[in-house]
């Protein structure tokens, strides 16, 4: 099975993006699979099933959802073989712009739009940095100058991938993504034993904890402090 | 500059072959390199790197991509003297049967009905289809297969799309909005461009803005008269692709002049019968398909005089409603 791992910041257009391309992937007679993570709610699993397609969700609650996706990500590819889809895709939402649900030898796509600001690139860290294709959406909405300078913000931030404009309403683009991921060949057998991109934060706080109180003797742990003093 | 002294030799002296090199930090919120860039990657400490989110081998790779993309970008454009359209299939799945070949200069009009295909047929040029697309069409430039690579790198594509859409979000006034497009083009000392696009933009706009007013307060005639005139000057796209200007309230006629003046190949679609004539040429779609392609005669041509005095006098019409 192929798998393509799919981020971006809530709201960007990951599902609208991913319906459309798994649209296109089926005219090429090619069956898909999602899997869903969100922190505490979601109504894209509803979405999926309503177009007919293999959906499963899961919910990470208090947990990172990034962090809760690597804890369940093997069982969810397992999932997808059972289905017995050709393509499997994850659809994640990075919280905190610092997670990355992106692993080694898997096809990884960053989907961003145009609304989100031109600084919003710099922002991203390795969910953006390290993916392979990175979808621009929403272009509809701004001027080509927009889309451009946009675009080169990116292309500034991750100059390897493949940048690609797709409007998550129309379709427009989602054709050209299915290319890309059709031409990946990449058949993997297991994701045991396969490693992320980049690590998580190594936050381990004691608010991680469900330390509630605010002070500096209740702060224990990985504990990062700001320069108030200087300036 | 190869890998080994983009990364080793002292920033500076690389900055002074490769101005734009900074950019590079600038761009990720970093600040410009003191030694050189393998020196100042050294530096970082480990929480900075886990901030940029990204190890220090991939970074010093991307700075490296970085300088060679946009190195390639700024260098002169290949010309492009011809773009050929080859026929694929319409949406009943018959041939289409036709060549068109377009020279620089030309300006291709697209006409048919709503939804028959004037959008996707812009989209297959964009795309620079190869018989990869609901329509099978091929585009060749110069007679051969387009690279590739000009599909995922929107810098590097030589076509520019001029979309219905002109909404901004951007929080800038006209000026800046035009110099931070110059910049992301890499266009250095771009000041005389800046001016000469607001001035352009403003003989197309029937209300006159300034360089300074925010371009999130223009009107819908006035933004595209803007994003006309950047089309024309700004970019360097050898190919423009018009999706439907007609409700835009600007001098359309001298909007088309502005852009084929620059020896642009030009693909408009449209519904307004004084831009079609306008064309040297122009495609009937039906059903997904290339119909008809009709060569614009000089009874045309004569009608479209007509045609202009009427639309003029309805222009007039309109202003003075107004005053
Ligand atoms: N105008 C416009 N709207 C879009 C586009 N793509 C997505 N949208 C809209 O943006 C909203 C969010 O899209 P989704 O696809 O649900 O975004 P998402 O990233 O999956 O969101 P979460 O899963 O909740 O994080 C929806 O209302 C979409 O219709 C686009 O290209 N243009
Ligand atoms: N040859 C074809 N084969 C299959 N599908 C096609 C073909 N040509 C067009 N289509 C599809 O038909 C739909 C309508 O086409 P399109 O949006 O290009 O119409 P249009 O002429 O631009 O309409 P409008 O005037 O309303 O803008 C699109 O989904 C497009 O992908
Ligand atoms: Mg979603
Ligand atoms: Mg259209
Ligand atoms: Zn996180
Ligand atoms: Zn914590």
């Amino acid at each position: 099975m192929r798998f393509v791992t799919v981020s971006g910041p809530p709201s960007s257009g990951k599902t609208s993006v991913i319906l459309k391309t798994i649209e296109s992937l089926k005219q090429r007679g090619m069956k898909s699979g999602v899997v869903k993570f969100d922190c505490l709610y979601t109504d894209d699993d509803k979405l999926y099933e309503k177009h007919g397609i293999p959906v499963k969700k899961g919910l990470s609650g208090a947990l990172c959802p990034d962090h809760y996706f690597v804890s369940n990500v093997s069982e969810s590819f397992e999932w997808g073989v059972k289905k017995g889809v050709d393509i499997l895709v994850s659809e994640s939402a990075g919280l905190c712009n610092r997670c990355s649900p992106h692993i080694k030898e898997i096809l990884a796509v960053c989907v961003i739009d145009n609304l989100s600001g031109i600084n919003t690139p710099k922002k991203i860290g390795p969910m953006l940095k390290s993916a392979d294709i990175v979808i621009i959406t929403k272009g509809d909405i701004v001027s080509q100058a927009e889309r451009e300078v946009f675009a080169s913000r990116v292309a500034a931030v991750n100059p390897t991938a493949s940048i690609l404009h797709v409007n998550g309403i129309t379709g427009q683009g989602a054709y050209e993504l299915s290319t890309l991921f059709a031409d990946d060949k990449t058949e993997t057998e297991t994701l045991d034993g396969k490693s992320l991109r980049f690590s998580m934060p190594s936050a381990l706080c004691s608010y991680c904890l469900g330390e509630k109180r605010i002070g500096a003797k209740y702060q224990m742990g990985n504990v990062r402090k700001m320069d108030v003093d200087n300036g | 500059m190869d890998r080994n002294n983009l990364l080793h030799e002292k920033f500076s002296d690389v900055l002074i072959e490769i101005p734009f090199a900074g950019d590079f930090f600038e761009s990720q919120g970093l600040d410009v390199p003191q030694g050189s860039v393998a020196e100042f990657v050294n530096s970082l400490s480990e929480a900075k790197m886990e901030d940029l989110g990204i190890d220090p081998d991939e970074f010093l790779d991307n700075f490296v991509s970085f300088v060679e993309a946009v190195g390639s970008l700024t260098e002169k454009t290949s010309r492009i003297d011809s773009l050929k359209i080859i026929g694929g299939i319409n949406k009943s799945g018959e041939q289409e049967n036709f060549e068109l070949e377009i020279k620089a200069g030309e300006v291709i009009c697209i006409v048919g009905p709503t939804g028959s295909g004037k959008s996707r047929l812009l989209a297959d040029i964009e795309w620079m289809a190869m018989g990869d697309t609901p329509t099978k069409r091929h585009i060749k430039i110069n007679g051969s297969d387009p690279d590739k690579s000009w599909r995922f790198s929107p810098e590097h594509k030589p076509v520019a799309q001029l979309s219905q859409n002109m909404n901004f979000v951007m929080d800038l006034s006209a000026k800046e909005f035009v110099m931070i497009h110059a910049e992301s083009r890499f266009i250095r000392d771009s000041q005389e461009k800046v001016d000469l696009i607001i001035q352009k933009a403003n003989e197309l706009a029937g209300e006159q803005f300034t360089a300074d007013t925010p371009v999130t307060s223009l009107s819908g005639g006035q933004s595209r008269a803007l994003m006309i005139a950047d089309t024309a000057f700004l970019s360097k796209s050898p190919i423009v692709l018009i999706d439907e200007i007609e409700n835009a309230g600007i001098d359309r006629k001298k909007a088309l002049e502005l852009l084929v003046g620059e020896e642009k190949i030009v693909l408009m679609s449209t519904h307004d019968p004084i831009l079609a004539l306008m064309g040297d040429k122009r495609l009937v779609i039906k059903n997904g398909g290339v119909h008809d392609i009709i060569t614009t005669s000089d009874k045309e041509r004569g009608n479209l005089v007509g045609l202009q005095e009427l639309d003029q006098k309805l222009q007039d019409l309109r202003n003075r409603i107004r005053s």
